[in-house]
This record gives structure tokens, C-alpha cells and sequence, in this order.
């Protein structure tokens, strides 16, 4: 299959800027880089597939939930989507510290993609295009355009790749494999050749995706309902609360059986992961249903979640039983879960494999080390998830803008947010597996949680441009009103009056023997500053986002300083730079392995390389020496 | 978490009697306070004076000391400086370097002190190199020193420790990321008790540092007694095959122990003192007052008698300085004509102590340095003093390096705040930073960093959930 177009033309509407991709890392880069001021296109290989969620029908979920929240803070488009769309939304871990909370929110995913072509639409310096792009056009390691399937040249000066799981794709399930993307869509067979001409290193990573079932084959009285929450916290910092108490719809919890499982191990001669026709590496997070039968005998049964692909349709997302084992197989296998029975099978389930990059060969700012100009974002740089694509295409738009604009690029370091530790893994960290976010990945995650993303990155979204003056200074007011009342709280003294004592016995909690502050009082674990609000007469009217903020700061003050001074230090390292020009073989002392690693990666901060697997203390101190000697030298 | 302010022992471990340890860094003068008592407060002493006082631990007095205080930057890292110089030989000066680390510094790392001085430009661009080497070779020493020290059982038990520390936070974490798969409701109580569990074997192993001490430095001896007991000959029998130059760990302190006797797979240490090489004559050189000095400093004293002669008086003060004390009786020459019986030297013992001396307490051997006899149940003996009973010597879990022993106090200070945390109600969550922690901390000791453990462990012990 050789393609050549007979024909090679020039496109002159003179874009500055091409987004090869249209999922949730496209669509993002795209937004941001048009309303930077650049004008823009997006190529997509179907524009019926912009922004489609080809797996799981959720947005959020555990620390997924705060990268939506951080890419809104930035000015990102994902959170208010899904806002507009869910038809269902939960707060996880809500018994939990606040550093965990994460919100998860079932999508009606045609909804969901409908109403982010249409922003794309709207957006002004943005153009659709649907196009495969074939080749990435660069000339004295510099990008100078793309070249498409139909043989014209678009010439731009920075190219954003966002292919998600398009290159060289391959969809299998037993010994049936078809050369396409997901849900059957076209796949892009060209690119990777054209990239690895450019000398860029190529993986092949694997994932999959389980059945859909009809809902009127479904025998819903054999499941356990889940429902949404009973108040809805939206995820855009802009959607007004009230906008999102809507009537939801359930999910269902059901279980896999010894049977189910009999059927699988009966069978796993017939799978193409365990025969060997798979190469790709897949994903330990979200395993197919062979995999956690062969890892973890001694479970005797498996969740099962049964989620709506939306309200306009009968498919119901069969969560937890992915696999790419054999068409029959997967009929007796689904078919032997309880409410399942009758289970009539809309699409199979399957594994796909493609083509992904060695992110380790790219900046934090997600530019290319090699190729001036070439950016990419997503499932292209080895992640997974619908919120990392996210996440890594909003960044790679501002910073592709910011390259034109002659502005550094924005990095967010790991102690300012998820968006920071996702990337900071993906460029710096060997990965043989798709990433996906997880919040113990985080180390200082009790300053990064999903109710302070606002205060924590909207101000970096406001300086590059996508978020406008008023809701910037409506963060200004917050902060002040959080800094007031937090004041206000540690100077309130409370007394040991009956009245006292009478509330906090009320609120089982001991009484005082002595005077006390307000801020010790919130710091007990049954009380809150919500519950003590008869205590505290002098209370303001403040709005909740403001409360919430006082109560979490100071009812975990001991924690949250002990992390900030961990920042603090992680700060020392993080700000000391390290020239693109040094050349390691110079350094002496290093040993063979830290030379060679550093020289691969070429981190660009002490504390990037000190993050190396590798590259030891000692190897530091003696890059610290080194770069300071030759700083004084020069 | 990694501290600002750093401490080593600065000098060699010579035994030259006089040892300084150095502290560095923002919190030097505040920590110093913590483990010094005299007559002023260090934090506002002027710079570059020098302080009589003491170093206490708790309330136990460790040494007395010269302590130099000097403020930035006219220091030789640039940072506000500290200097305990300490009296006590080798042994002291570690517990003063233990203290302090107790009290909030870090170990210093190979060549930080150099690093320091030069990057806050107190050295000559021209030592750049140098002290690129000194970092690199210090940390080659470390490195060696620490992977052979660690072998068998105190780095099965520190990896045990290790696994079941992970193990929890991975079960935890693991819920926190799958909610709606793996339930960590009520943990609390669970963990409790395993985090107890693992603080007790934590105090043990920290316990054992000083044993470990004994064992991987030598056990510090003095060997006394009359001219012409025999010393001579016996410390040529005891050296005789075995002699050798050994240098012990300590990517911190460069601690040099000079002649170490070996008496099977254990360290004899024969106490050298400032300009006195030669132990055989302490009585007539040094005098009873110093003998007696260092021989209650001593880990074990080693009293040669002839049993050949009459005791005498100088044998009597001799007995008198090991009351208290390890000590082991050797009748020497028990190969020529015996006067003095085991028997005997109990009853004079235990007229000099003025108490009955249980007989397997008092330990009397015939030896005959000549002949070579005796040698071997007198290595028994040492053994069955310096070893603990339950465990045979080859397992012995021990700690030598003050910076292991500061990791494994870091780490039960963790494991504290986990229990504390649980106590206080916190979530679940608040758990895995402390235990983090204290991973972290025993990872030190091993030589393993963090990495993607807690990642790897979630996923191979956890079903997660899509």
C-alpha cells in the first residue's frame, strides 16, 4: 500500500500553525493556539470523530478529575464540554482528604464530541480540515510544513502532532485483525516513516477497549444501581453550580463468576495477547479481563460496571471486561455474568495497537529537542486517557504560540500541578507501558488539589492569554477574601462559655478547659469550619469556594506547610538550568551510565536530571560543581 | 525529607583522642543548642568564639567539649558553622555525630562540605576539579563500604521492612485510585497495628547499631597488666596470623581504625592513646589515673596476670578498674608452675569489688600465651559478652555507619506520625506520606531509591479496575 499523490500543490491561506489530530489533545492545542492569536488548522482523518471518546464513556475519574480541573484553570475547553454533556457526575473519594477528591463525570459521549466541533467551529483563526497528513515537512532541523494524503503542502511554522492511536494502527480480537483506528475509522499509515526519517524513535503500545451491549438485552434487576451525586460539582471554574443539578442517569454494578473465568482460561490459547500475535505493550492500569484472570487467580469474581454511552442510545459500556479474545468467546464470557444473559453484542471488543514516540525525545514544553517547531500531545507521546491528552495538548498549543510569539515556553513544574507531573513522567522517565495519571504519582499532592487548581494555574493562563481580565481578577477577589478570613479565623479567640461548651458537646466534640482560636477549634477532625458556624458570631457571608478554601488550609496546616518546604527545596534544583550546549563528556567524574543517560535526555534543569533513573546524588554534586565552575568561567 | 544543615566527623578517626564534628548550614546553631549545655546560648554567641560545655543526649552527658561557632560567610563552606571538638577518641565522637543527626541535621553526603564551600565561591575556580574527585572518590568508598557491610541479615530485614511498608501504602493508594474497585474504609486499625510492629523492629535494629559498632569496628580494648605478665606475647598470638590495616565505612567520616586485632570473625581494637602506641605499659607510662581513663572508656578490658607470681598491688588496682566493667581475667604462663589459681583470683576479685561476682559473670580463663592455649575459650568468651545469645554471630544484624543509624531513626520517627495520624482521625491519604517517608528513609540504608516502586507495586499486588 505505497501511496503517491501524482500531483504536488502549495495551500496558501498561510496558517501558521497545524494540528495533526482532532481527539482531546488536538482539539485543545488547536483552541489555544488560535485564540493565542495564530491562525490555525486542524487536520483529522473523519471530522465526524473530532473530540470522540472511543473507550470509556467518563471524563474525570481519581487525579484525572484534576487534570480537567488544571486544564480549565488554564484556559483549556475540556471542563466546560463536559459540564454542558454529562449525564452523570460523582465526587470520588469524598470520605477521604481533600487531596483526593476527584470528580468523575459519565459523558453522553456524542453530546460531548458534538459540542466541542462546535466550539471548534466557532473559534475565529481556526480552520477544520479532514485530511490525513502524511508527511511533516523540516528543513535544517526546523519545521517548515506538513504534506497531506492528497499531495498539497501547507507550509506553517509549528506543527502540534496529535494522533492518539491512529498511526499504524491495528484493532484485534481473536485472529481477526483489521488495519484501521478505533470504531473502525481510517488509520494513518504514513506518518511514522516520514517521522522516523526526521530521526525520531518510534514504540508500538497496545490497548483495548470491551464490548458494547444492547440495553434491551439487559437484565437490569440482577445489578446493583449506581447513582450520581445528589448535588453535582461541576468542573469548569466558570459553570455557574446551578447549570449542572440535572436529572442523571445510573450506571450498574454487576460480577464476573468462576464461570466467566473457566471461559476465559478455556480459551486463552485463542487470545492473540498470550499467542504472541500482539506486540504492542499494553497498559497494567486497565488490564482486559484475561489478563486479571491469569494475574490474580485467587480472585474469585471481578466488578463489573454497566455505563451508558449516552442518552440517545441503547449502547451500554460494558467497564471492566475489555479483552481481545475471539468473537464466540466473547459472547459465552459476557453472556455468563449475572444480567447479562440475553446480552446482545453491539460492537466486539478489541486491542489496538500503534505507534507512539519515546517522549524522552522532547522538551518540557513538549517541543521536539531535535525539530524546532514540532510539537506533540496525547496518546502520540506515550500516555493514555482522554484528560492526558488533554492536558498535554493544551500545553503543547500555548507553547507551540509562545514559540512564535519569541516567548519562552510555560512549564508546569511538579509542585504546581498534576499537568506538571504528567509531563515532567513523560520526558523524563523510561516508560514501557501507555501513561496514565495516577495521584500517587504526585508527591506533593496535598497542595495540588482539584479545588485550588484555579489558585494555583489561572494566573499562568491569564498571562499567556486564554483567560480574560474579569475572571482574573474574580481570582484576585477569591484570594484576597481566602487571605482575610483565614486571618480572621486565627484571631477569633473562643471562650469556655455554656454556650460553648453546648455547641461543641452538640458537635460530640470535648469541651474547652481553656480558651482556644477558632483555627484550633476547625483542626479537630469532627469539626469543620462549616459546623462551627454558631461559635463563630462574627462569621462574614462568604461564597463556598472561599469556605472551602479556609477550612482545607487550616484545618491540614501542619501537612501543607510540611510539603511546602519539601517545594521549596524542590524549587533549589528546578531553577538551576543547565545549558543546552554542555557537553557531558567533559564533565569528569560522571559515572558511564549518568554520562549516558544525561547525554540522551539532555534534562533541562538539575532537578530534571536528578529525577534520571541512573543518575545518582554524587553525580549531581558533581554537575552542580562543574556547571558552577564553568558559569564562573565564562 | 531531605534537612538543610549537614554533619560529619571532620577529622580522621585516628584515635588521636581529640575528634571535631562539623555542622553546616542555615540550622547549625539551633541544632548545636539542642545537644549543647553551657554557659551561652550558641544562637547568639558572636561569630568566631569557642564555647566550654557539654553534649548531652536526653539527659545522658556524652562528652565534654570545645564547641567553635562561626556565622557566615567567613566560614569554610560560606554557611554558618559549627565545630564540636570532642575528647572522648572514636567512640565519642560517633555518639556526638548521632546526636546531632538526632537533632535535625542530614548526614552529609561524599564531598558536601567541598561542594559547599565551592559553590558558595569560597574556593579558587582552579579546585573545581579537585573537588569533582574528592566527591567522586568519596562516594566510590561509600559505595563499596556500604554494599559490603550490608550483607545478609540487616539487609533481609531492612528489605522486609521495606516490603511490608510498600505493601500498605500500595493498598492504600491503590483504593484512592479505584475508588469504586478497592475499598480502604476502616484501615486505620489494620495499619495501626502493622505500623507498631514495624516500629518495634525498627527500635531493635536501632538498638543493635551499638552492637553493630562493637562488631564491624572492633571491640575496644584494653589489655593491662603487670610488666612481664605476658602481654606482649599474648597480643603476638592474638595478632600473630591475622594482622591487618582495616578501614572502616563511613561515606561521612572517613573514620581510619589503625591496627585491628582479629580473634576469629571478631575485632579486637587495642585502645591506642595520644602518643602512647604501645599498650603493653600503660601502668608505667601513663599511670593509674590515665589507665584508668581509658579503660573506663573501654568496651573491654583484658587483665593479664602471671599466674606464675604472688599478685601484687598494682595487681589489685588493676582489678579495682575493671569493676564494672566487661572484663576478662587471663592467668597467663598456667603452663609453669601455677600460683595463682582460678579459684584464687575469684576470691580476690571479689574482695577488691566487695560483692560475690556470679561465677559466669566473672570470666577467669588459664591461658598460656606461650603454648597457645586458652586462646580459643578466650575467643568464646568474647563472643558470649559481645553478642547477643539468640542470635549466632554470622546473623547478627548490626549498624555500623551513624548515617544508617540516623535513617532508621528517621524512619521510626515516620512510622510515629502514621500512628499518630491515625489516632488523630486523619484520612486515609494523609497515611502514605509518612510511610513514603520512612520508605525513603530505609531505602537510604540499602542504597534504593524510590523510583517507580509504589507505581510497580500497586500494579502487581492490586487488581485495578476499567
Amino acid at each position: 500500500m505505497k501511496y503517491s499523490a501524482n500531483s504536488v500543490w502549495e495551500n496558501k491561506d498561510g496558517y501558521d500553525i497545524a494540528v495533526v489530530g482532532a481527539g482531546h489533545a488536538g482539539c485543545e492545542a488547536a483552541l489555544a493556539a488560535a485564540r493565542m492569536g495564530f491562525s490555525t488548522v486542524v487536520f483529522t482523518v473523519s471530522v465526524d470523530s473530532i473530540a470522540l471518546m472511543p473507550c470509556n464513556p467518563n471524563i474525570g475519574g481519581s487525579s484525572k478529575g484534576h487534570l480537567v480541573r488544571e486544564v480549565d484553570a488554564l484556559g483549556g475547553e475540556m471542563g466546560k464540554v463536559i459540564d454542558r454533556t454529562f449525564i452523570q457526575s460523582k465526587m470520588l473519594n469524598k470520605s477521604k482528604g481533600p487531596a483526593v477528591h476527584s470528580l468523575r463525570a459519565q459523558a453522553d459521549k456524542a453530546d460531548y464530541s458534538r459540542a466541542m466541533r462546535q466550539v471548534l467551529e466557532a473559534q475565529e483563526n481556526l480552520d477544520i480540515r479532514q485530511m490525513e497528513v502524511t508527511e511533516i515537512l523540516a528543513e535544517g532541523g526546523r519545521v517548515t510544513g506538513v504534506k497531506t494524503y492528497s499531495g498539497a503542502v501547507y507550509p506553517c511554522k509549528a506543527v502540534i502532532l496529535c494522533t492518539g492511536t491512529y498511526l499504524k494502527a491495528r484493532c484485534i480480537y481473536g485472529d481477526v485483525a483489521t488495519y484501521t483506528g478505533p470504531n473502525g475509522l481510517q488509520s494513518a499509515n504514513y506518518l511514522t516513516d516520514s517521522l522516523k526519517s526526521l530521526g525520531v524513535k518510534m514504540y508500538r503500545f497496545k490497548t483495548g477497549t470491551p464490548a458494547r451491549i444492547d440495553k434491551n438485552s439487559i437484565d437490569f434487576s440482577k445489578m446493583e444501581e449506581q447513582r450520581g451525586d445528589e448535588r453535582v460539582v461541576p468542573f469548569s471554574f466558570t459553570t455557574d453550580p446551578e447549570s449542572v443539578q440535572i436529572d442523571q442517569v445510573s450506571c450498574w454494578l454487576t460480577y464476573t463468576n468462576e464461570k466467566t473465568h473457566e471461559i476465559i482460561r478455556n480459551n486463552l490459547d485463542r487470545s492473540p495477547l498470550f499467542s504472541g500475535a500482539i506486540e504492542g505493550t499494553g497498559p497494567r492500569y486497565c488490564p482486559s479481563i484475561e489478563d486479571k484472570v491469569v494475574k490474580f487467580p485467587d480472585k474469585n469474581r471481578h466488578q463489573v460496571f454497566i455505563e451508558p454511552e449516552g442518552i440517545h442510545t441503547s449502547e451500554m459500556y460494558v467497564g471492566g471486561m475489555s479483552s481481545s479474545l475471539p468473537e464466540d468467546v466473547q459472547y459465552a464470557m459476557y453472556r455468563s455474568v449475572p444480567g447479562l444473559e440475553h446480552a446482545k453484542i453491539v460492537r466486539n471488543a478489541y486491542a489496538i495497537e500503534y505507534d507512539c514516540i519515546d517522549a524522552r525525545q522532547l522538551k518540557s514544553t513538549l517541543e521536539f529537542k531535535e525539530i524546532e517547531g514540532l510539537f506533540s500531545g496525547g496518546q502520540f507521546n506515550g500516555s493514555s486517557g482522554y484528560e492526558e491528552a488533554a492536558a498535554q495538548g493544551l500545553i503543547a498549543g500555548i507553547n507551540a504560540a509562545r514559540k512564535l510569539q519569541g516567548k519562552e515556553g510555560i512549564v508546569i513544574d511538579r509542585s504546581q500541578g498534576y499537568i506538571g507531573v504528567l509531563i515532567d513522567d513523560l520526558v523524563t522517565k523510561e516508560s514501557h507501558e501507555p501513561y496514565r495519571m495516577m495521584t500517587s504519582r504526585a508527591e506533593y499532592r496535598l497542595l495540588l488539589r482539584q479545588d485550588n487548581a484555579d489558585i494555583r494555574l489561572t494566573k499562568i493562563g491569564y498571562e499567556v492569554g486564554l483567560i480574560n481580565e474579569e475572571r482574573y481578577q474574580r481570582l484576585l477577589q477569591k484570594e484576597e477574601m481566602i487571605r482575610e478570613e483565614i486571618k480572621r479565623v486565627q484571631h477569633t479567640n473562643i471562650g469556655t462559655s455554656d454556650k460553648v461548651r453546648e455547641i461543641l458537646v452538640s458537635l460530640g466534640s470535648t469541651p474547652l478547659s481553656s480558651g482556644t482560636t477558632l483555627a484550633e477549634l476547625i483542626r479537630r477532625p469532627e469539626l469543620s469550619y462549616e459546623k462551627l458556624a454558631d461559635i463563630d458570631v462574627k462569621r462574614p457571608d462568604l461564597p463556598y469556594d472561599v469556605i472551602e478554601q479556609v477550612d482545607i488550609n487550616i484545618k491540614y496546616e501542619g501537612y501543607i506547610r510540611r510539603q511546602q518546604r519539601q517545594v521549596d527545596q524542590f524549587k533549589k534544583l528546578e531553577y538551576k538550568k543547565i545549558p543546552d550546549d554542555i557537553d557531558y563528556d567533559e564533565v569528569q567524574s560522571l559515572r558511564i551510565e549518568a554520562r549516558q543517560k544525561l547525554k540522551a535526555i539532555k534534562p533541562a534543569s538539575i532537578g530534571q536530571a536528578s529525577r534520571i533513573s541512573g543518575v545518582s546524588p554524587a553525580d549531581i554534586s558533581v554537575l552542580l560543581v562543574y556547571l558552577d565552575a564553568r558559569g564562573k568561567r565564562s | 525529607m531531605k534537612k538543610e544543615t549537614i554533619a560529619a566527623i571532620s577529622t580522621g578517626m585516628t584515635n588521636s583522642g581529640i575528634g571535631i564534628v562539623r555542622v553546616s548550614g542555615e540550622e547549625a546553631f539551633q541544632i548545636a543548642d539542642r545537644v549543647y549545655r553551657g554557659k551561652t546560648k550558641l544562637c547568639d554567641a558572636d561569630s568566631h568564639t569557642i564555647h566550654y560545655g557539654h553534649i548531652v543526649d536526653g539527659d545522658e552527658t556524652i562528652d565534654e567539649v570545645l564547641v567553635m561557632l562561626m556565622r557566615a560567610p567567613r566560614t569554610f563552606t560560606g554557611e554558618d558553622t559549627v565545630e564540636i571538638n570532642c575528647h572522648g577518641g572514636t567512640y565519642v565522637v560517633r555518639r556526638v555525630l548521632e546526636t546531632v543527626l538526632k537533632n535535625g541535621a542530614d548526614a552529609a553526603q561524599p564531598g558536601e562540605f567541598s561542594k559547599r564551600a565551592f559553590l558558595n565561591g569560597k574556593m579558587d575556580l582552579s579546585q573545581a576539579e579537585s573537588v569533582i574527585d574528592l566527591i567522586h572518590s568519596e562516594n566510590e568508598y561509600a559505595l563499596q563500604s556500604s554494599i559490603s557491610q550490608l550483607k545478609g541479615s540487616i539487609k533481609n530485614e531492612i528489605n522486609d521492612l521495606r516490603n511490608k511498608i510498600i505493601y500498605h501504602t500500595a493498598f492504600i493508594e491503590s483504593a484512592l485510585d479505584d475508588p469504586e474497585h478497592i475499598s480502604v474504609d476502616g484501615y486505620g486499625s489494620t495499619l495501626k497495628a502493622e505500623a507498631q510492629g514495624i516500629i518495634k523492629r525498627l527500635k531493635d535494629l536501632i538498638d543493635s547499631a551499638d552492637d553493630g559498632r562493637v562488631i564491624k569496628e572492633g571491640i575496644n580494648t584494653v589489655i593491662l597488666g603487670r610488666p612481664n605478665a605476658g602481654k606482649s606475647s599474648l597480643l603476638n598470638v592474638l595478632s600473630g596470623h591475622e594482622r591487618a590495616i582495616v578501614t572502616d565505612i563511613a561515606g561521612t567520616t572517613r573514620d581510619i581504625l589503625e591496627e585491628q586485632i582479629r580473634l576469629g570473625d571478631l575485632g579486637l581494637n587495642v585502645i591506642d592513646t595520644a602518643g602512647i602506641r604501645q599498650t603493653e605499659d600503660v601502668i608505667e607510662k601513663i599511670g593509674v589515673e590515665r589507665a584508668k581513663e581509658y579503660a573506663g572508656k573501654a568496651d573491654l578490658i583484658i587483665y593479664v596476670a602471671d599466674a606464675s607470681r604472688e599478685l601484687d598491688e598494682d595487681d589489685c588496682s588493676i582489678i579495682r578498674m575493671t569493676r564494672g566493667k566487661r572484663a576478662i581475667i587471663l592467668l597467663n604462663k598456667s603452663d609453669l608452675h601455677t600460683v595463682v589459681t582460678v579459684e584464687n583470683m575469684r576470691e580476690t576479685v571479689n574482695n577488691i569489688y566487695g560483692y560475690e561476682m556470679n561465677e559466669e559473670d566473672l570470666h577467669i580463663i588459664s591461658v598460656s600465651a606461650k603454648e597457645e592455649y586458652g586462646i580459643r575459650e578466650l575467643e568464646d568468651t568474647v563472643k558470649s559478652m559481645f553478642l547477643k545469645a539468640d542470635l549466632s554471630f554470622n546473623n547478627q544484624i548490626y549498624i555500623t555507619n551513624a548515617r544508617q543509624k540516623s535513617a532508621l531513626i528517621d524512619a521510626e520517627r515516620s512510622m510515629e506520625k502514621v500512628i499518630q495520624s491515625i489516632e488523630a482521625g486523619m484520612p486515609e491519604d494523609f497515611y502514605s506520606i509518612d510511610l513514603m517517608d520512612a520508605y525513603e528513609a530505609l531505602g537510604n540504608i540499602t542504597g534504593e531509591s524510590v523510583g517507580e516502586d509504589l507505581i510497580n507495586e500497586i500494579f502487581s499486588k492490586f487488581c485495578m479496575g476499567k
